[in-house]
Order: structure tokens, then sequence, then C-alpha cells
């Protein structure tokens, strides 16, 4: 009887001594957890869309590693340091974008890159956490909702770095950058009536964007998108082929590494972009509904998080971080099965590649930052 | 302070609340979004997913077809006429080439590749389909291969193919029976059985390659492959694979070694010559002279070669057999004579007097006879031997160019033999009707005259003529001439013999006719007096002839004017049937020699020569 009772008691007290551990390292279990699955089926689809390579696959996992480490490094940190980085973190962002614009590297027609002597480096992945991290720093100084002239000073921060980044030309993260720090004035309860207002406004703006703000190639994607069949070798080709991809996996799809459409190399950008239809392919709809699963699971939990959050600031930037996510896996899986243009945008942790992961990472730090940081605080 | 606390409290829960409301609206979008995906993902892979399933695998599958094996050609001995030979070619998919100015350098640089050749390159570019290799080198050698092979990694987009490619060892002989194949051509291409024909490049041109091309060329096969997105075959299952079906092989009627000899017996006259066996028909040879070399045209032949062919004056690649179409002159004599017989308008032995010409009532016009000082007493196997005209021009009138209309149809004058060619002329015979159409006058006497010895308008191709020479050697039993001997299917050995195809048997109601016209003929050749006699000297067989000339019209009429050779063009054609032995006849052969002068010195001996090749060395 007693050895039952002391048992228990072990193992509760274990219990609550991993719990303490977590808690120590400032690990958030379900976040953790989840993102390693999505690692895992992540590696699984790359392991197929790279023809069986195990080199890509240990490239990724090296990637992979390093990012989770980065993560549990930023979780390390306290949201109020993190939030007095926040105005310094965005300036060096913006002074590097410029510096991008006027002397940055160019590669594959756009000039993203900035060479620091010793590392390349993107600076539009910096603004993709410093942009929603400024505007939610601004927007905590004062009660919510925010009064107008605050409001119009968070835009103009959130456009400059967004305007930079279109002008690289980058159209994929300059609509990450715009959405991240709407997503914070959302959050932050911006009037309804405003939201439908800019809205409104918002139409000619793109008419206008279309006009002049727009490079050729951006342009024909938009067009093509609108009709692949116009152009079906050239710049639909993607689409279409994606598309068909999708659609021949079925409900239960080929099964893994007998994709034909991407292993008989009709898709294109299949590690990267497009690599949601070879996990679609092979997997069919359910084990697409599946990873979609995994994807609302980590939403979920960014969404608990933030609204759990202690203070103003964690709230708006664990939530914009989050939504931030949910365009990411929305735009990404929406362009591969020809919902949404062709914006090159990333399906997070899947794709084959380490810049854009290293900031998503970071954000998911961020998020377990908040979470973990508990202070008292009397009631 | 308490107010202020109140206040900052009150704020909290406020802003919390705000927070809460706004974070369940971006959970609800979320949920929409997502379910957005999905539905998108429902359609495709549930909805769409059989429309998508075909697309992915008209991406994967292609249907690769195989050639079959066309069908070999022999003569009737099993000489071997048209045959396959593995050949490399050298070809080039431009789709695959990023340079073709400086692919062709390289190439040049390291084979030999003729301006011509070239030239046909470009011209096949123009009219080629999309990822067709183009070929522009035929029959490398294994130097060649080798250099290409060793520079293959440089040379994008170029391929060395064997193929099968027809090959006509006889070369020259018999080539306007057996005929050429050629590439495919976009005409035909419209035509064609395109699945029939998705793996051929060439079809029969002429001759009985195209005649037969539809048992030669044989059922094509189909391989199933799996190719990438660059079309390079992956995956290539045997199972899926449906085997060609080759062509059947032919055997010819004709007699290559007979052929020869005729062909070698015109030396530099052009003409033509036919032999049939009366009894089924069988084309023993087939001459029309000159000849030309088949194998030029197989793999497209080049415009100058063409040209110079197309242009010759002497016109080798113009069937004279099939196409050529004569007046048949004297040899239509012993046919007038048969009438005239079976009309009751002359006996045998019943004689008139010729003086060398012919007048008609109220006419001033002299038809003369080719024997000036004329051939005295004439009854009619004195007028076929020795060919006199004024009997028949007097036989003529009285049989009237109705009757005349009437039996040269029951021996085929006027419509083709049926002969299993393409393109058979039908000759031409006229008559009051025709006359009316063709010309819009009336019939004339004097035309009647001239039709009675085989001048004016009547028309005869040397196949007719041979034909006709056959149903007199078999007392009027007309058959339908034929070139396929037999059919030998390549996957069985047992030949399978072609029937003859017995056509009607001309009316005579006394058969004794024909033994007076048989026997005039073979007078001619045997008589002392006959035209022929100068071809009996050792014939160990007797033989039935009647010879003839033609004049010149016609093929001459569209030449240039030229001093030195209008001599010879304005001669007269030679012409000459004959059939032997007499008794039971195994051949029977007519021939003309164009601008040959007489029947009886340039044609009949031509037709000496071919029967004891025929005779003599046995049939078989």
């Amino acid at each position: 009887m007693v050895s039952f009772a002391r048992t228990e008691f072990s193992d509760e007290s274990r219990l609550s001594a991993s719990r303490k551990l977590l808690q120590r390292f400032h690990i958030d279990l379900p976040l953790l957890l989840s993102l390693m699955l999505l690692a895992g089926v992540g590696l699984i689809a790359l392991y197929s869309a790279g023809e069986a390579s195990s080199d890509i696959v240990i490239k990724q996992l090296v990637r992979l590693l390093i990012a989770f480490a980065i993560m549990l490094a930023i979780a390390q940190l306290s949201p109020d340091t993190i939030e007095n980085w926040s105005p310094w973190l965005f300036g060096l962002g913006v002074i590097m974008l410029v510096a991008v614009f006027l002397w940055g590297d160019i590669g594959k027609g756009a000039r993203r890159w900035l060479d620091l002597g010793f590392v390349s480096f993107q600076p539009s992945e910096l603004m993709k956490l410093a942009v929603p991290m400024v505007v939610a720093w601004y927007l905590a100084e004062a009660t919510l909702p925010p009064r107008p002239v605050r409001l119009l000073v968070a835009i103009v921060l959130i456009l400059v770095p967004t305007i930079l980044v279109a002008r690289q030309p980058d159209l994929g993260t300059s609509i990450v950058l715009a959405a991240s720090g709407i997503f914070v004035l959302f959050l932050a309860g911006l009037r309804w009536r405003t939201i439908i207002i800019s809205f409104i406004l918002f139409l000619p703006l793109t008419w206008v964007m279309w006009q002049y703000g727009m490079h050729d190639y951006q342009r024909k994607r938009v067009l093509t998108f609108l009709n692949p069949e116009t152009d079906p070798l050239g710049s639909g080709y993607h689409i279409i082929q994606s598309t068909i991809a999708i659609g021949s996996g079925g409900i239960y799809g080929k099964g893994w590494l007998n994709g034909t459409q991407s292993h008989l190399d009709f898709l294109p950008e299949r590690k990267t972009d497009f690599i949601f239809s070879v996990f679609s392919e092979e997997f069919g709809l359910i084990g697409s509904i599946l990873l979609l699963a995994i994807y609302a699971l980590i939403i979920a939990r960014g969404l608990v998080i933030s609204v759990n959050a202690q203070d103003t600031f964690g709230r708006l930037l664990a939530g914009s971080i989050t939504l931030t996510f949910l365009v990411y896996v929305f735009v990404n899986t929406g362009m591969v099965n020809g919902l949404l243009p062709v914006v090159g945008i990333p399906l997070p942790l899947v794709s084959y590649g380490g810049t854009s992961m290293v900031t998503l990472m970071a954000g998911f730090g961020i998020l377990m930052s908040i979470h973990t940081h508990r202070k008292l605080i009397a009631t | 302070m308490p107010k202020i606390s109140s206040l900052t409290i009150k704020d909290h829960f406020r802003e919390t609340h705000l927070f809460q409301v706004r974070a369940i609206t971006a959970a609800v979008i979320g949920v929409v979004l997502f379910g957005i995906i999905i539905a998108r993902l429902f359609y495709l892979q549930v909805i769409s997913h059989d429309h998508y399933t075909t697309l992915s695998e008209d991406n994967r599958v292609n249907i690769l077809p195989i050639p079959p094996i066309r069908g070999l050609i022999y003569d009737r001995n099993g000489v071997l006429l048209a045959q396959n030979l593995p050949s490399f070619s050298l070809e080039l998919v431009p789709e695959h080439i990023d340079n073709l100015q400086e692919t062709l350098e390289h190439l040049q640089q390291l084979i030999d590749i003729s301006p011509a050749e070239l030239k046909r390159f470009h011209e096949l570019r123009k009219k080629k389909r999309r990822f067709e290799g183009i070929p522009l080198r035929f029959r490398l050698n294994e130097v060649e291969r080798a250099r290409i092979a060793v520079n293959q990694d440089r040379l994008p987009g170029v391929e060395v193919n064997a193929e099968l490619t027809r090959h006509y060892p006889q070369g020259e002989v018999a080539s306007h029976i057996i005929g050429y194949v050629g590439r495919i051509n976009e005409q035909e291409l419209e035509t064609l059985d395109a699945s029939r024909y998705s793996a051929t490049r060439h079809i029969g041109k002429v001759g009985v390659e195209r005649s037969y091309e539809d048992q030669l060329h044989g059922e094509v096969g189909f391989q199933r492959v799996e190719s990438n997105a660059q079309g390079r075959i992956v995956n290539a299952d045997p199972e899926e694979r449906t085997l060609p079906i080759p062509g059947q092989h032919l055997y010819l009627t004709i007699d290559s070694k007979v052929q020869k000899v005729a062909e070698q017996a015109f030396a530099d006259n052009n003409g033509a010559l036919v032999a049939i066996d009366p009894r089924n028909g069988e084309v023993i040879a087939f001459v029309s002279m000159p000849t030309y070399d088949p194998n030029l045209f197989v793999n497209g032949i080049d415009r100058k070669t063409y040209g110079e062919l197309r242009d010759s004056p002497e016109r080798p690649l113009f069937n004279r057999a099939l196409q050529g179409q004569y007046p048949p002159g004297s040899t239509i004599k012993p046919l007038i004579g048969l009438a005239g017989l079976e009309e009751n308008l002359i006996r045998p032995g019943e004689a008139l007097k010729c003086p060398g010409y012919y007048m008609l009532k109220n006419d001033e016009r002299r038809y003369r006879d080719w024997k000036k000082e004329g051939h005295g007493q004439t009854d009619l196997t004195k007028a076929i031997v020795e060919s006199c005209d004024v009997y028949f021009y007097d036989l003529s009138l009285v049989l009237t160019i109705d009757r005349m209309e009437k039996y040269l149809g029951l021996f085929g004058v006027g419509s083709p033999t049926g002969i299993d060619l393409r393109g058979e002329a039908s000759g031409l015979l006229p008559s009051r009707e025709w006359k009316r159409r063709a010309h819009r006058l009336p019939w004339f006497p004097g035309e009647t005259l001239i039709t009675g010895i085989g001048q004016g308008f009547t028309l005869t191709t040397p196949l007719q003529l041979a034909e006709i020479t056959a149903t007199l050697a078999s007392n009027g039993q007309r058959i339908t001439p034929r070139v396929l001997h037999a059919i030998r299917d390549p996957l069985y050995s047992e030949l399978e013999l072609h029937g003859s195809r017995q056509a009607e048997k001309i009316p005579i109601k006394n058969p004794h006719n024909w033994q007076v016209v048989i026997d005039a003929m073979t007078e001619v050749v045997h008589g002392l007096r006959g035209t022929a006699r100068g071809i009996s000297h050792k014939m160990p067989y007797k033989m039935a002839g009647k010879t003839g000339t033609a004049q010149v019209f016609g093929i001459a009429q569209d030449e240039e004017y030229d001093e030195e050779k209008i001599a010879k063009k304005l001669r007269d054609h030679a012409l000459f049937i004959a059939f032997a032995p007499v008794d039971e006849p195994r051949i029977a052969v007519a021939v003309i020699v164009e601008n040959g002068g007489s029947g009886s010195s340039a044609a009949a001996p031509i037709a000496r020569k071919v029967i004891d090749a025929y005779l003599l060395t046995g049939e078989s």
C-alpha cells in the first residue's frame, strides 16, 4: 500500500520534474512536438522530391537542427528584452534594406542579398520579424485600440520596408511583411469600419501597383495565374503540371516515391516552392489533410499562446507571428493547387532551403519565450 | 490612485477581451482558409481525379510505334528484286540543338557532307513534324559512325539511326515494274492511315511497290514507354509491346533472266516490250526503255538528279509499257481480218488485186500501200503475210467503223487490261460517237480506211498489244494480265499462288477463222515472203507474228525542234507482236521500238531473243 502511494507520488514528482525542466529551458512542448512532427514529414517529402537523394535530406536536416537550436536560443530571451530590441532591430533592418537597394548583390534578376564580407545576408528575412515586433512595440505603448495618429505612424512603419522589399523585387516577401504588420493592427483592435474602408481604398491602389509598381515578370505571373492555358509551355507550365500532380494523386495518392509527375521531371521547383504537390501526388487527399492538420495544430497552439500572453506586446507579436505562419501555409498551398498566383513563398519547414526556415523558427522561439517567461501578477 | 488603478485594470480587461475577440476571428478566418484549400484539394483529387489522371498518364506514357519490315520482292524463280538492308543514317533533331549552324559545321569537319545533302536537309527541315529527326546523311560507313560516336557528347540532338532501307539489287533491271519506295511526302500524309504508318518513313511510289503497298507494308507494332519531361524514354516494358507484323513477300511473274535479255536487246533504242504467258496472263517480261536506277529514289533524290531524269528527252521515268500509247499499225490486221471472216465479208483464198494504192468513190485521194508497185492478187493470208494495206482498206470499207469498233473492242482496245499495276493507260478505240464527242465532227470514210491498217486515231499500249497477242494465241480466250505470281507470309513458309483471272472469251462463231489468221501469222515469220522471215533462221520452234509500223506523233509532238535529232524522231515506230510455240503457245510478246523504222528489222529480232530466252532455257 505504502509503496503504491510512493510510486504514485514519485510519478507525479517525475512528471512535474520534467515539466520543470521544460519550464527552465523555456520550451513549449506542444509547439516543439508539432514542429518536430512537421519537420519529419517534410524530410520524408523532400527525400522523394530530391530523387531519393540522402544528400539533400542530410543537408536539410542540418539546417533544421540549426533552426531548432536558434528557436530554443531565442526562447531563452525574456519578452521584455525582445520588446526592448524591437525598435533597434527594425532600424537596423531598414538601413540594411536601403543598403541592399543601393549596393546589394544581384541573384536571379533581383537585388536581395547583402554581402557583409563574411556572410551573405537577406535583410528582408530579418524584417519578417522586425516589422511585427516594431508595430507591436509601438502600439503597446498606448491603450488599444490605437488612435488615428498612432495608426498612421504604424502604417508608415509597415509600408517603408514593404516597398523597399517590393522594389528588390520580391513580391512574396513584401506581401508577407505587409501582412505581418497588418495582423498586428488587426489584433490591436483596428475598427472594422477602418478595415473595410481601407480595403475599398486598396482596390484602386492595386491598379496603380499593376500599372507602375510591378515588373513585367510579376505582371505575367498574375496573368498566367488568371489563365494558365494561355502559356502552357511557359509560365503556365508550373501551375498546370502542379495541378496535374495533385489531381492525379487522388484520395490515397500514388504512394511514396511513386509520383510520376515529380519523378519524371514534369513538376518544376519540386524541392522548394512546389513540394506540396509532390507530397499531395504521393499521399493523396488524406495525406494532404493530415499535413494541413499538423499546420493547424501549430497555428492553434500559436493562437492559444497569444491569447494567454501576459502583456499587450506579447499578445500582438505572438498573434502576428502565428497568423503570418498561417499566410505562408495558405499562400503556398493555394498557389500550388492553382487558387493563387505563383508568388514564390515556400511551404514552411517542408520546402528545401535555409534562410526562411531560420526566420520562421526564430519566430517560434519568440512564441516560446512569450509563453514560458511568466511574471507573477497580483490581482 | 484607486481610480487610475481601476481604469488600468478595466483597460486591461477591455484589451484582453478585444484581443480574444480578434484572435477568435482570426481563428475562424484560418479555419475558412484551410477549408478553402481542402475544398480545392477535394475538387482536384476526388471530383476531377480522372481528368488529371489522364493528363498525368498522357505526360508519362508515350506510345512508340515500331515499324514493320517491308516485304521482299522476288521474281518468279526467287531472284531477289527488292530487299531491306541495314543502313545507318545521320539525323538531327533541331529542337535539341542550340546552334544548328555550328553543329552542321562541326559535323562537316567530321564526315563528308555534300552541298546536295545539305540542301536536301534544309528542304526537309521546312516540312517536318516536331521533334522528328531530319536525315542529313545516309549510309554512314564504319569510320564515319565511329567519328560521330566519339564526339557524341559535344553533338546534342545528333543521332545515328540504324534502319532498314530499301535496296534494289538488280539496279536498273525491271525498274519500271518493281517501281521504288520514297520518303512519305506531305500529300501522302494527308491520305494515309496515320496510325498504320506512324513508324513508317517510306512508301511505294510507283510500280509493284505502289500497287502492292498494302501487302508489302505490314502492320505497325507498338511499345508503351514511360518518358520524362525531356521526352527521354526511362522505361520500356516488354510486356507492353505489340510486335509489328512484317509485310508479305511478293513473287512476281517476271522472269528476270528474260527481262535482262529483253532490256539488253533494245540496246540504245527506246521502246517497250511486254511478254505474257497466254495460258494464265502472267507477265514474263515488262520492259520500258530506257530504265533508271530505283535506288536513287529511296532516300530522297536531290533536285538536280531528279530534274535530269525528268527532263531528259529520253524520258526514262515514263513507263512506256504501261502508259505509252502508240498507233498499233499493221499489228492490228489479224484482228481486222478475223472480223472480216466472222462477218462473212471475205473468205480464205478469195483475192483482190492490189495496185499499190486505193481510192474511194468520188474522191481524188490515193490511199497508198507501203509497197508502191502493189502486191498483185492478194487474199487474206497474203495480205497478213506481206502486210498489204490495200486489201485491208477494202475490207475496212465493207466492215465499217462500227463493226471495227466492235471487234477491236472485244480484244480490249481502248480499255485498260486490268493488270495489277496502277496508272495503266487505256489507249483509244475510235468510233463515230467518240469522234462526235471529242472532235465535234462526223466520221469520214477515209478514216475508216486508215483505222483498218492501225493508223489514224487508234492507240494501244504495249501491254494491250501483248494481251491482244495472247488472246490471239489462245483462240480468243481473254485473260487479265498480272505481275503477281505468289505471296508468301514471312511468318509461314508456304507460297500462296495468285490465281489467274480469266475474262470473257471472244465470241467467234467459226473457230476455224482463228486458224486462218494464226496460220497467216505463222507464215509472217516462217513464210518465204513473210515480213518477219528474217528472224526465223535456225528457230527450233514455230512462231506466229505480225510486224507493224506506226507513224510518229503524240510522244514526239511536244519535243523541242532539234536539227540533229529530228531525223530520227521523225522515223516511224517499229512494232512486232508474236507468240510461240504456235501449237501450244506459252509466250506472247509485243514490242515497240520508238523511231525504229520498220517492225521487221527493228522490233522482230528483239521478240526473237526474248522468246528464245524464255522457251529455250526451259520454264521453271
